[in-house]
C-alpha cells in the first residue's frame, strides 16, 4: 500500500490523499473538455442563437421598465442575459448527468464509484469538476456577448464569480439526483423535455415575473417556486455587484437538497442502483 | 500491507450470498473463496449471475444477504479497506477514448490518492508490465481491442491490489489476443501472489491446475480443482462436466417447479 501518511480518517487516507483524489476527477474533466470541442462550441452556440436571434425579435415586442438590479432602462438582450448564463448551466449540469448515465453504461461511473474513497466525496468532486466547466462556458459566453453590447460594470465580472459557483453547484446537483433515476441513455430526450424546457420557461429568464403575474398568477408562483427562476436572479444581481438574498437563500437550500439526494441515490445501501441496474450476467 | 495478510486470509471470501432484483433471484446462497495467489475461474453462462456477483463484490450494489470479505475485509463494515485491496476489470469498457494512456491512469491513481510523483513509478512498472510501455503517451482511441484490455489490466493493477477480478475479459479479443491476455493474468497470479477470479462463460479458458466455481442460474454447482469437478461428474474434461451440471440441474427444476 502506498498509504500511510501523518494523519488518515477512518477510511485510511490523509487530507493531502483526499486533495489528490479530487485534483484528479477536476483534472479528468478539463481533460475531456478539451478534447471534446464541440461540445463546448455547441454549449456556447445555443445562448448565443437565443441572444442574436430570439432576442432581436422580441425586443420590438417586450419593453422591459427599470427593475432592480438595473437602473436605467434596458435592451431585452440585457435582460435576458443572466437567463441565458444560467441556461448554459442547466445544460451543463444535465450534460454531465448524461455522462453520467453514459459513463454507468460503459465503466466509468463503475471506475469512479469503485474509488476506496467515501463516495460523498467522489460525487462531490465530479459536481465541483462539472461547475468549474461550466463557469468557463459562463465567461466565454459573457465575452461574445460583450460585443453585442451586453456590458455590465466591469467588477460585476468579478462578483459574478461565487454566483456562477452556487449555481452550477446547484444545477449539477440536480442533474446528479436525475442521472441516478434515468434507466438508460436514450431518456436523456425527456429530461429535455420534463426538465429543461419547463425550468427555462417558468421562470424570470426570458420575461420578468411581473408581467408574468399580469397573465397568470398561477404561472407567477410556479415561476417563483421554480429554483431555477432563483438561479437566474442571483446571478444576475451578482453581474451588477448585488446580492439578491432571497434567491441565495432558496439556491443554497436546493444545493443541499439536491447534493443530498445525489449522494442517497448512489448510496449502495439505499439500492437505487440495485433496483434501477440489471446488469444481466 | 498488514502481516496478517501475508499469511493464509483469503483474497476472497463469499458466504452465503444472495441477490434478487425484483421477484426474480439473480443469485442464490453463492459461498466461494478465491485463494492467494490462486487463478479462480467462475464459469457460467451469460445470465448465470456473474455481473451481479462482481456488482456486489465492488461495492456497487448493496449486499442483501450474506457476506463478502476482500483479505479478511468486510465489504460493509470497511469499504475503503476492502476497495483499495481490489483491482477490477469490468466487462464493458471503462477508458476514456479521448486521452493518453498515462493520462488515463494518472486518473485512476488520484482515485486511489496516489499523488503524481509515485504514480509516475506505478504507471511505469504497470504498462511494463502489460508490454505497453511504449505507448503510455498514445491516445486510447488509436489502440487495438486487445492493446486496451491490456491497459485496463494494467489499470487494474496500478494500486498495487491483492484480489483482481475480471468480467468475460477476453471478450471481442482474436484467438492470439486471448491467449496473449490469459497468460498474462496467470503470471501475475503465479508470480505477485495476486488473487484473481477470472469469470468468463469460455469453458477452454480454464486450465487445468485452476480452481473452478461452476455458476449457473444464480447457484453454485459446482466448485474446485478442474480434476475434481471432472472426476465428481464423471465426465471426460470439463465441457463435459459442465453439460452434465447445468444440464442435471435444469432437469431438475422441470420436475421440481416452484
Amino acid at each position: 500500500m502506498t498509504v500511510a501518511l501523518e494523519t488518515t480518517d477512518r477510511h485510511g487516507f490523509s487530507p493531502a490523499q483526499y486533495l489528490v483524489c479530487l485534483k484528479g476527477i477536476v483534472w479528468r474533466e478539463a481533460l475531456r473538455f478539451i478534447h471534446q470541442r464541440e461540445r463546448f462550441v455547441s454549449a456556447l452556440v445555443r445562448p448565443l442563437v437565443w441572444l442574436f436571434i430570439f432576442a432581436a425579435g422580441f425586443r420590438q415586442v417586450l419593453g422591459v421598465s427599470i427593475i432592480p438590479p438595473y437602473e436605467t432602462y434596458v435592451l431585452y438582450e440585457v435582460y435576458i442575459a443572466p437567463g441565458l448564463i444560467a441556461m448554459i448551466q442547466l445544460f451543463n449540469g444535465m450534460q454531465s448527468s448524461l455522462t453520467m448515465v453514459y459513463d454507468r453504461e460503459t465503466g466509468g461511473m463503475r471506475t469512479l464509484l469503485v474509488s476506496p474513497f467515501p463516495r460523498w466525496w467522489l460525487l462531490t468532486s465530479k459536481l465541483l469538476a462539472g461547475t468549474l466547466v461550466s463557469v468557463l462556458q459562463a465567461y466565454a459566453f459573457l465575452l461574445i456577448a460583450w460585443f453585442w453590447e451586453i456590458e455590465p460594470p466591469p467588477l460585476g465580472y468579478l462578483t459574478l464569480l461565487p454566483a456562477l459557483l452556487l449555481s452550477g453547484f446547484m444545477l449539477g446537483a440536480l442533474g446528479m439526483l436525475i442521472s441516478s433515476l434515468i434507466k438508460q441513455l436514450e431518456n436523456f430526450a425527456g429530461v429535455m423535455n420534463f426538465v429543461i424546457f419547463p425550468m427555462f420557461f417558468a421562470s424570470s429568464a426570458l420575461y420578468p415575473l411581473w408581467r408574468v403575474k399580469e397573465s397568470s398568477p398561477l404561472l407567477y408562483y410556479v415561476c417563483e417556486l421554480n429554483p431555477f427562476t432563483h438561479a437566474t436572479e442571483l446571478i444576475r444581481f451578482a453581474l451588477y455587484e448585488q446580492v439578491a438574498w432571497i434567491s441565495l437563500g432558496v439556491v443554497l437550500g436546493c444545493t443541499v437538497a439536491f447534493l443530498f439526494g445525489a449522494i442517497l441515490a448512489y448510496d449502495p445501501a439505499r439500492g437505487f442502483l440495485a433496483r434501477r441496474n440489471n446488469p444481466g450476467g | 500491507m498488514k502481516p496478517s495478510e501475508l499469511g493464509r486470509v483469503a483474497a476472497l471470501e463469499v458466504e452465503h450470498v444472495g441477490h434478487r432484483y425484483g421477484a426474480r433471484v439473480a443469485l442464490n446462497d453463492v459461498s466461494l473463496t478465491v485463494r492467494q495467489s490462486s487463478f479462480t475461474v467462475l464459469l457460467g453462462l451469460n445470465g448465470a449471475g456473474k455481473s451481479t456477483l462482481f456488482s456486489l463484490i465492488t461495492r456497487l450494489f448493496a449486499i442483501r444477504s450474506g457476506r463478502i470479505r476482500i483479505l479478511g475485509h468486510d465489504v460493509v463494515d470497511e469499504p475503503a479497506a476492502a476497495l483499495s485491496r481490489l483491482g477490477v476489470v469490468f466487462q464493458s469498457r471503462a477508458l476514456d477514448a479521448d486521452i493518453s494512456v498515462r493520462q488515463n491512469l494518472m486518473y485512476h491513481a488520484a482515485l486511489h490518492g496516489i499523488a503524481r510523483k509515485r504514480a509516475d513509478e506505478l504507471i511505469a512498472q504497470v504498462l511494463d508490465r502489460v508490454a505497453m510501455a511504449d505507448r503510455s503517451r498514445d491516445r486510447v482511441g488509436n489502440l487495438s481491442i486487445g492493446q486496451m484490455r491490456r491497459v485496463e489490466i494494467a489499470r487494474a493493477l496500478l494500486h498495487q491490489p491483492r484480489l483482481l477480478l475480471l468480467d468475460e475479459p477476453t471478450v471481442g479479443l482474436d484467438i492470439k489476443a486471448r491467449a496473449d491476455i490469459l497468460a498474462h493474468v496467470r503470471e501475475l497470479s503465479a508470480n505477485e501472489g495476486i488473487g484473481v477470479l477470472w469469470a468468463t462463460h469460455l469453458i477452454d479458458e480454464a486450465g487445468t491446475g485452476d480452481d473452478v466455481v461452476v455458476l449457473h442460474k444464480g447457484s453454485v454447482l459446482a466448485l474446485g480443482t478442474t480434476d475434481a469437478i471432472v472426476g465428481q461428474s464423471g465426465g471426460v474434461d470439463l465441457r463435459d462436466a459442465f453439460n452434465r451440471l447445468t444440464g442435471s440441474a435444469d432437469q431438475d427444476e422441470l420436475e421440481t417447479p416452484r
